[in-house]
């Protein structure tokens, strides 16, 4: 079931201050972050998050079509190099 | 023989049976037009007036997105997914399910024929 309109999107609080902070910086240096589970909102458009893969963090450039979508997206978790006869399967 | 929505030619049936032969119209779909321009359930399409043909035809062009623009949009949303990079783009260009199914076994409309593995049997 879809999230209600009411309780607006999902975010974790502490990137909002990331974000914030980068910007005021005014450096682009990739925000690490764990928050997978957090909404892609407006204003984190052209920042740089690094968002952790239960190993390392993936650097993740934000664009306008991402909005909406989830960070854990954009960090595949799962790694498969394909079996040991398939030839042509292959996944960055 | 009527055309409607471009190359659409179903006749000899009910017109809410003809009308899910034009991609983007189910039962639902269907049932909306037939009750917006006032076609009983019965009636064929041989036997539709010209006006009425006028109107059906009208009416799916104003108020219902078909065939080929449908397709296009279809088709723009998987594009726009697989370059985003996000997920569901992978699992599209993977040609894998999409939506969190196992992969395990089953799967075989994404995936296609199953393929043999050499030197499976023993």
């Amino acid at each position: 079931m879809a999230r209600s309109i009411w309780k607006g999107p999902f975010v974790d609080g502490y990137l909002l201050k990331k974000a914030d902070a980068s910007r005021a910086s005014g450096r682009s240096e990739v925000i690490k972050m764990w928050s997978r589970r957090s909404t892609i909102l407006p204003q984190f458009v052209g920042l740089t998050f690094g968002v952790h893969n239960g190993h390392k963090h993936i650097p993740v450039n934000v664009s306008e079509d991402m909005i909406g979508h989830k960070f854990g997206e954009f960090a595949p978790t799962r790694t498969f190099h394909g079996h040991a006869s398939d030839k042509k399967a292959k996944r960055t | 023989m009527a055309r409607i929505a471009g190359v659409n030619i179903p006749t000899n049936k009910r017109v809410l049976v003809a009308l899910q032969y034009i991609h983007g119209i189910g039962a639902a779909k269907a049932r909306e037009i037939c009750d917006k321009v006032h076609i009983p359930d019965d009636r064929r399409v041989a036997q539709l007036s010209d006006a009425e043909v006028l109107q059906i035809r009208e009416t799916i062009d104003r108020d219902y997105m078909v065939e080929g623009d449908l397709r296009r949009e279809v088709a723009m949303n998987i594009k726009r997914l697989m370059d985003l990079g996000c997920y569901r783009g992978l699992r599209h260009r993977r040609q894998l399910p999409v939506r969190g199914q196992r992969t395990h076994t089953n799967a075989r409309t994404r995936k296609g024929k199953a393929k043999p593995i050499a030197g499976k049997k023993k």
